[in-house]
């Protein structure tokens, strides 16, 4: 996508917009034009702000936690058979449980403030990120493997010197997965409860029929789920290049 | 190094209760051999007992050193693609089994390696940078870097262009002189050009095969090893 394209479909998406306030002449306590959404998002602007480095600091924390449980979840799970087979079944069975249904239960135990929507997004990617990097960590040649038992490696060596560099690009696709979930599920979080976070002043603007605040903090989460998709991407973009041998490629 | 010894599979070997080879095979102390035979007569079967790994089968027999003493730890091992690591350079390639075994390795030995092999320019790069005839060469240094007595060889050449291959055939029987090699191979007149021993594998045994008496690295262009290779591949075809 090149900078140009993206201006343009913003630009197409905003006439759409502005076409649909017009043709169904919506009142703007339903559909508020694009306009009014901008000046709404200038005038809170610092409630805005404060609101979405609330969530914003939610959604790191919860990817740094749910990124760091998953990968150790998924070396020990690459490092024992016997975790694997006892752990691999729980791990299926509780993705059968909808992860926003625990989201009130989340309140209840970790209270109303930043815990319960860390915890909330750490649980929402901790499965994505082991199944991505156990499956990196499991793939390894068996000409590898074969070449590894003639040298007497050592079964840890053998997990630092081969398969976690090998899994790398496969850590890299569960956290693009994670940049996804993880907003969510802090969004939900606050849905459920909380006093602070952008989910909590889209009620909270709903709520007082201020639909262009809702609107202006609903692009300013998109904006900020867009931003860490494009790091998170580059991030892995250069997990896969160091996997190939490329890492001194000089970057885009 | 120490001195090498021979080694010896003797046995029976089932795959689901089928007999895949019943084969007395020696490799004799400090010289090559080359194995021999049709696809799936279980050469590289062979190889694998040798060196304690899963076959996907069931032997009964024994695999056993000349002089008595275990075999794990003294077998280095070669097979058909590099398996080098790309994100690691040529000369950490080398040094990875000290690594894999949590030892530090001794760079200068393997850069010394590398020179042996022609590589020392290219220490720092990563193997995708190189081609594949440099590439099974960094594989050889890696190999020699084990410096083990005893050195399986799984078909090393036979990804690698005709003059690439050569250069390799010579190279390897250079640096790996002295030790015990088994090369197993497809290639009539690579085993021809490399073997002090020759072994023709097929389900019901293993036999040694008539060699010229000129000693290996024989010339390529050599009318005896010529007709020794005709001989064998006519062998090969009507052996089934």
């Amino acid at each position: 996508m090149r900078g140009r394209d993206i201006a343009l479909a913003l630009l197409l998406g905003l006439a759409l917009w502005q076409a649909i306030v017009m043709l169904t002449g919506a009142p703007h306590f339903i559909l508020p034009a694009p306009w009014r959404v901008a000046q709404a998002a200038y005038h809170s602007r610092a409630i805005i702000a404060e609101n979405a480095a609330v969530t914003g600091i939610e959604v790191l924390l919860g990817l740094v936690l749910g990124t760091l449980l998953g990968a150790l979840t998924a070396i020990q799970l690459a490092l024992s058979k016997t975790a694997e087979r006892l752990l691999l079944p729980i791990l299926v069975f509780t993705q059968a449980v909808p992860v926003f249904a625990l989201a009130p239960m989340l309140t209840l135990w970790f209270g109303y403030g930043m815990e319960s929507k860390v915890v909330m997004a750490v649980l929402i990617i901790y499965f994505p990120v082991t199944a991505a990097f156990h499956d990196g960590l499991a793939r390894v040649d068996q000409g590898l493997r074969d070449l590894a038992v003639s040298m007497n490696a050592g079964k840890y060596h053998f997990m630092r010197y081969v398969q976690i560099p090998n899994a790398l690009p496969g850590l890299g696709t569960g956290l693009k997965l994670a940049a996804v979930y993880a907003p969510i599920g802090a969004v939900i979080g606050e849905w459920v409860g909380a006093s602070k976070g952008l989910g909590y002043l889209m009620l909270l603007a709903n709520g007082r029929a201020k639909i262009d605040l809702m609107f202006a903090s609903l692009i300013v989460l998109a904006m900020m789920t867009v931003v860490l998709h494009i790091a998170v991407g580059r991030l892995a973009n250069r997990l896969t290049r160091y996997a190939a041998g490329a890492s001194h490629v000089v970057e885009r | 190094m120490t001195a090498s010894p021979g080694i010896r599979v003797a046995g029976q070997h089932h795959i689901g209760g089928q007999l895949l080879f019943d084969a007395d095979i020696t490799l004799p102390a400090g010289r090559w051999t080359c194995l021999l035979g049709r696809s799936g007569v279980g050469k590289s079967t062979v190889l694998r007992l040798m060196l304690g790994l899963e076959t996907g089968g069931q032997f009964t027999g024994a695999v056993t050193a000349t002089d008595g003493k275990p075999l794990k730890g003294r077998i280095s091992y070669m097979a058909q693609s590099d398996l080098l690591l790309p994100w690691l350079s040529v000369l950490e390639n080398v040094c990875i089994g000290a690594r894999l075994r949590g030892a530090a390795p001794d760079v200068s030995r393997a850069r010394s390696l590398l020179d042996r092999a022609g590589l020392l320019a290219h220490a720092d790069k990563k193997p995708h940078m190189l081609s594949g005839g440099m590439r099974q060469r960094a594989a050889l240094a890696r190999t020699l870097f084990e410096n083990r007595p005893l050195v399986l060889l799984d078909e090393p050449f036979s990804a690698l262009d005709a003059g690439t291959r050569a250069d390799m055939q010579e190279l390897a029987a250079e640096v790996l002189r002295g030790c015990t090699v088994l090369l197993v191979t497809h290639d009539p007149a690579e085993a021809t050009r490399l073997a002090d021993q020759m072994i023709v594998m097929t389900a019901q045994a293993a036999r040694v095969w008539p060699l010229p008496d000129t000693p290996a690295l024989r010339a390529i262009d050599d009318p005896h090893s010529f007709e020794c290779q005709n001989r064998l591949l006519a062998h090969l075809r009507t052996a089934a």
